[in-house]
């Protein structure tokens, strides 16, 4: 499933990660931008993708920017855009 | 009242909801209490990743020995029942219920977090409820609410609001606070519940709230709430026993293990009988003396 609006989640403060999600066809795309892009960033694009494949969003365009992120917190914003993205109010209690 | 021990609660930090770094490192700083605020730490727009990001750091981050509290929106606001969904199937020791004005608000939030627990396979009776009193309305009801469930573990003062409610504001003195403060722990200890005092809010103030513990510490109060860790050893120092008061408890306790030993019902020492209250006050004296280091697990002094 794709999204139909753009949604955005997480700050640019040290620990937390900035999420901006935008419709897209071609699969989930991640441009990641973060200090330890080279050590952890496959680690960061895991999370984030498991996370969208998850709340069945497997078509999006995925914009990071991590200053440090825990993986929970990575989770955690990924699964606050992507349910602003498909406009979920309800917590996603099967993704969580 | 849901605990059969007592439990230590000096101190009760809170932690904005939407704030990671304060989330990854709340457990280092040795409060007995962790406050996870879901509430007004919170603006309306970032209400849902709060209430995600404090789920999934509770599922990571690790607090230690802690006792793990989140405050949830109120009654009236559309988050309530979703945070405490959230806050039951994350794990939490401890709900709290802001602005709590009546029994009725209580046993609400118990019928909830019975309805979350058998949702989501936890142990039925494992989350354990406390009330912020934050109105004339809450401290006229103080005692129905201390006694509304078998789930709560204490009551708390909440200052900023009650005082906007009296048509008064915070003074250094607190003595606008008196009347609420008696009544809330009054009511706490009728009904074998903890008692959490309101927060320092000055924080360059530290002479301040080292006045306010100790009077505070003098009425009975379990502890404070704090917003900022920078509090958390200046409370402890005030709840630390003194050396003679940990020699004095060591002395009761000898003479309570001794009585055991020689199968006597009556414990005396000094030729002075020594009944429940001062047992149980050397028990606390104890507890409160090995969390402020100043003894070990066998009762020796540290050195420091």
């Amino acid at each position: 499933m794709g999204i139909s609006k753009a949604a955005l989640a997480g700050t640019l403060e040290s620990s937390d990660i900035q999420i901006t999600l935008s419709p897209a066809a071609n699969g989930i795309q991640i441009e990641l931008t973060s200090a330890v892009a080279s050590q952890f960033g496959e680690q960061i694009k895991k999370v984030i993708t498991q996370t969208l494949q998850s709340l069945g969003i497997d078509n999006v365009a995925v914009k990071a920017v991590d200053k440090g992120a825990l993986d929970c917190v990575i989770k955690a914003r990924t699964i606050a855009a992507g349910q602003r993205a498909l406009g979920q109010k309800e917590p996603a209690w099967e993704v969580l | 009242m849901a605990e059969t021990e007592e439990r230590l609660r000096r101190t009760m930090m809170f932690v904005p909801g939407n704030n990671p770094a304060m989330l990854k490192d709340a457990g280092i700083y040795g409060a007995d209490a962790i406050m996870f605020d879901l509430e007004d730490a919170v603006s309306l727009a970032e209400k849902d990743a709060a209430r995600d990001l404090v789920y999934e750091a509770l599922q990571t981050v690790d607090y230690g020995d802690a006792e793990k509290v989140v405050r949830v929106n109120g009654t009236d606001t559309p988050f309530y029942k979703d945070d405490v969904r959230a806050m039951v199937k994350a794990g939490i020791d401890v709900i709290r219920l802001p602005k709590t004005e009546s029994a009725q608000m209580i046993q609400e939030l118990e019928k909830d977090v019975a309805a979350a627990e058998k949702e989501f396979d936890r142990t039925a009776g494992s989350t354990h409820l406390m009330a912020a009193i934050e109105s004339a309305k809450g401290v006229v009801n103080a005692v129905p609410i201390a006694t509304a469930s078998q789930r709560m573990i204490g009551i708390a003062l909440s200052a900023e609001d009650y005082t906007t409610d009296l048509k008064t504001h915070r003074y250094p003195d607190g003595r606008e606070l008196e009347y609420a403060r008696n009544v809330i722990l009054q009511a706490a200890r009728a009904a074998g519940i903890a008692a959490f005092d309101t927060v320092f809010t000055d924080l360059d103030d530290e002479a301040g709230l080292q006045r306010e513990t100790e009077y505070i510490h003098q009425l009975g109060f379990d502890g404070k709430s704090v917003i900022n860790p920078r509090q958390i050893s200046v409370i402890n120092a005030v709840y630390a026993p003194t050396k003679r008061e940990i020699q004095t408890a060591q002395m009761v306790m000898a003479a309570i293990d001794e009585a055991h030993e020689k199968g006597s019902g009556v414990i005396a020492l000094n030729g002075q009988m020594v009944d429940r209250p001062v047992a149980m006050r050397a028990q606390r004296v104890i507890k409160l003396a090995k969390a402020s280091h100043l003894i070990d697990e066998e009762g020796t002094f540290v050195e420091k």
